[in-house]
């Protein structure tokens, strides 16, 4: 565990600390011996459904007030003290809309995509450590079941567009999983360094691994130059594999109406919305995870805040970079995703093994440092030189009708 | 316990039995591909079931994250998601019929040929992840690297095939934007 | 380098983000419909029909001569003739439309019909709240609904009414001068003529001045 402070062998931090874990043995106290393990995990499943939604809820006023400031407005404010309450409003909204299914859709699938989609995004959630001893199952291979649920979530967006019968729909689902199936490739291989660090496939181990400090400065793998470029890398395949601007075309509004969800109404379009965003948040809490020391304070001296609250925090900040991007960048059209994916991130993914497997075997000391930093940088420079050697840019010139 | 097996086993079994008989037999061709979707998470439960948990998720991550995917877009990309005009039963079922039971029979043989000559091991091999890298990377290793240069030729192939047709010294802006 | 425009993107939002707490000029938008930005002098919406004084009826300035029917795109304007007449700016008896009807649900804004209009009669008002529940006549504007007075043509376009009313002030005083000149002449003739048979041995020099 970690080697910090004596502020640990005070109880009431450590209570506060493992706050929820209590509660859990508490209630299961109630119930007989062969009945506990069952009841922790239907507490723990509980949890899971009320609190990530609840995220999804804030997420949704936050985005649109965010968004509205970066955009010099302000974002809705009608409902409730400062806007606070406009998911309600949403929500009454999309459970009152009539549910519309087109009369030549394939109804048993069109049905079941939404479905499959919230039950795998809702499964990934079940290996991740929101804090000290609070994760809902130690797998010892977590982040493989992790990243097959991910990929199970494609199937969910080609059932759903193919199962409407519109050519719109059907070609922003192709879109949509083709971008899906080359952005697994760097997600995997940028994941696989801190996995090849640590020595082990649970999530728990990898937080674990990263809740040392030396002096104040905590053990991430992000303050190393391997743990910072698979960090940058997997954001931005992340990004790419919920559907998040820049990379939304499947979804643009102005590219295909709506993609593959074209043609669902109500409650099954707020169930995709759902499924969207729930899949954002957890692949964040991926990357927090493997990259930003999971529920590890920033400096040893700010332990005492509970672990939970620290992950939940880093959550909040990459919701709010998401945000920001989104805020910012315009969207990616197809070729220029594909190019950027199989010509960029690939080569960079595959060299960042090279170099996380070279920051093994140098050993401890500065060399390592110098030697690991340089090399990614290097590559970085001469791969976006090489990349962009083609496209002419030169200064912007208007033309006005005169 | 229903003749000696666990009731989750008979259920994961008759799901996957079940995802398979419909493949074979659904009209609508993407539906069939669905079903077998659902084979193969039967497959992938039943893995999990033995504690494999290492094949269990690569089942999923693989076969139900990849395969199923090119199944269904080979049957996109080769329009054969219509109404099939064809009947579901071929006119050769009596050769198909003979040749699968055949196959069961053979089958069935050895898998309790091989159940009573190990009936005594009684609990399953806990292997790690841990040790499925190190057996890979030590007696394993040939295969691992043919495999590899075997994806490598597929993937090469692939780019040929994709590629445009015509490639004169000219045509710099044709493919797109570089990034 | 790869990823500069994105970082200069990422601090360009930031600093907006950051500004639109601090500075309140950021925010351009206004709490509609408790706050409304105050429209500029050339905005128009829909036509209206001026009229000068207080009668709308004396004082409409529209003389149904309907050339704006005929000029309108999509004919949305309906005009019937009145059968007797009444003055006009200048005195003279003119008709005046019985029914004038503007569909504003097919009126474009073009403006043509303010453009074409020869007696400034016609044109564009400001007003764009203008939904209704009523389908079939809720956006059908009769002839009273239309009539404004030239008050608010001034509250609303200041200064293209003081130009229209200085130019109907200029043709109604030449017009008056020109009467003036006819009745002086008129009355100059009559007064020749009724001092004829005596005016030989005195000579006319009578009152042109």
């Amino acid at each position: 565990m970690s080697q910090s402070s004596q502020l640990w062998a005070n109880p009431v931090w450590t209570n506060l600390d493992q706050i929820f874990v209590l509660l859990q043995h508490w209630v299961e106290g109630f119930f007989p011996v062969w009945l506990q393990p069952a009841v922790g995990t239907v507490l723990g499943v509980i949890a899971i459904v009320a609190a990530f939604p609840g995220i999804f809820a804030l997420t949704t006023v936050l985005e649109r007030k965010g968004l509205g400031r970066m955009q010099n407005r302000l974002g809705p404010n009608r409902v409730g003290p400062f806007g606070i309450l406009q998911p309600v409003a949403d929500g009454i909204k999309s459970l009152t809309k009539e549910d519309i299914v087109p009369l030549t859709a394939d109804g048993v699938v069109h049905f079941l995509a939404p479905v499959v989609l919230v039950i795998a995004v809702f499964l990934g959630f079940a290996v991740l450590p929101v804090g000290r001893n609070m994760v809902l199952t130690n797998l010892d291979a977590g982040l493989l079941f992790f990243f097959a649920i991910g990929a199970s979530t494609e199937l969910s967006v080609f059932m759903a567009g193919w199962s409407s019968r519109n050519k719109y729909s059907l070609l922003g689902a192709m879109r949509a999983v083709a971008q899906m199936i080359s952005y697994e490739v760097p997600l995997l291989l940028s994941s696989v360094v801190a996995v090849m660090i640590t020595g082990s496939l649970s999530t728990v181990k990898i937080v674990e691994a990263q809740s040392g400090f030396t002096g104040i400065f905590p053990h991430w793998y992000v303050f190393t130059p391997w743990g910072f470029a698979g960090f940058v890398l997997f954001v931005i395949a992340a990004l790419a594999e919920t559907n998040r601007s820049p990379f939304d075309l499947p979804e643009g509004e102005s590219e295909l109406v709506a993609g593959y969800f074209t043609e669902y109404s109500g409650f099954k379009f707020a169930l995709f919305f759902l499924g969207e965003y729930l899949g954002m948040f957890s692949i964040a809490g991926f990357a927090i995870t493997l990259f930003l020391g999971g529920w590890g304070a920033p400096l040893s001296v700010l332990e005492i805040i509970p672990s939970w609250a620290w992950f939940f925090a880093k959550l909040l900040c990459a919701i709010f970079f998401f945000i920001w991007l989104r805020g910012t960048l315009p969207r990616l059209r197809q070729d220029q995703l594909m190019n950027f994916a199989w010509k960029f991130m690939l080569p960079m993914s595959l060299l960042n093994l090279l170099v996380a497997g070279a920051w093994r075997f140098l050993g401890d000391g500065w060399l390592r440092w110098i030697v690991c930093s340089a090399v990614l940088l290097l590559a970085y420079g001469l791969l976006g030189r090489v990349l962009m050697r083609h496209q002419r840019l030169g200064a912007r010139s208007y033309r006005y009708a005169d | 316990m229903i003749f000696g097996l666990s009731i989750v086993f008979v259920l994961t079994s008759i799901l996957t039995v079940a995802g398979a008989l419909a493949a074979a037999l659904l009209k609508n061709l993407v539906h069939c591909a669905l079903s077998l979707t659902i084979t193969f998470a039967g497959l992938a439960l039943l893995y999990l079931q033995l504690d494999a948990q290492f094949a269990g998720f690569s089942q999923i991550l693989v076969y139900i994250g990849a395969v199923a995917i090119l199944v269904v877009f080979a049957i996109l990309l080769t329009r054969g998601a219509g109404i099939p005009e064809y009947r579901s039963f071929s006119s050769s079922w009596l050769a198909g019929i003979t040749i699968s039971a055949g196959v069961f029979a053979l089958l069935a043989w050895a898998v309790t040929k091989s159940l009573s000559a190990s009936a005594s091991s009684s609990a399953a091999p806990q292997v790690t992840v841990q040790q499925i890298g190190l057996a890979l990377m030590s007696s394993y290793v040939l295969p691992l690297e043919i495999v590899a240069v075997l994806l490598t030729v597929a993937l090469i192939g692939a780019v040929i095939v994709a590629m445009p047709e015509s490639r004169t010294p000219k045509s710099e802006s044709s493919q797109g934007g570089d990034r | 380098m790869l990823g500069e425009g994105i970082l200069k993107g990422l601090g360009e939002t930031a600093k907006n983000f950051a500004g639109s707490f601090v500075s309140k000029e950021r925010l351009t938008t206004v709490q509609y419909p408790e706050e409304r930005v105050a429209p500029i002098e050339n905005t128009r919406d829909f036509p209206f029909l001026v009229y000068d004084g207080d009668d709308k009826m004396a004082g409409l300035r529209c003389v149904a001569c309907q050339i704006c029917e005929k000029e309108c795109p999509p004919k949305c304007i309906y005009i019937v003739k009145s059968t007797d007449k009444k003055p006009d700016y200048v005195g003279k008896p003119q008709i005046y439309p019985a029914r004038f009807d503007i569909d504003i649900s097919v009126c474009m804004s073009c403006q043509i019909c303010v453009e074409v209009c020869p007696f400034e009669a016609i044109k564009m008002d400001t007003e764009f709240e203008l939904s209704t529940t009523d389908r079939f006549g809720g956006l059908l504007f009769d002839r009273d609904h239309l009539s404004k007075s030239n008050e608010h043509y001034h509250k609303i376009h200041p200064t293209e009414a003081s130009e229209v009313d200085a130019r109907l002030a200029e043709e109604k005083a030449k017009a008056e001068a020109k009467a003036k000149a006819a009745a002086e002449a008129a009355a100059a003739k009559a007064a020749a003529a009724a001092t004829a048979p005596t005016a030989k041995p005195v000579p006319a020099k009578e009152p042109g001045a």
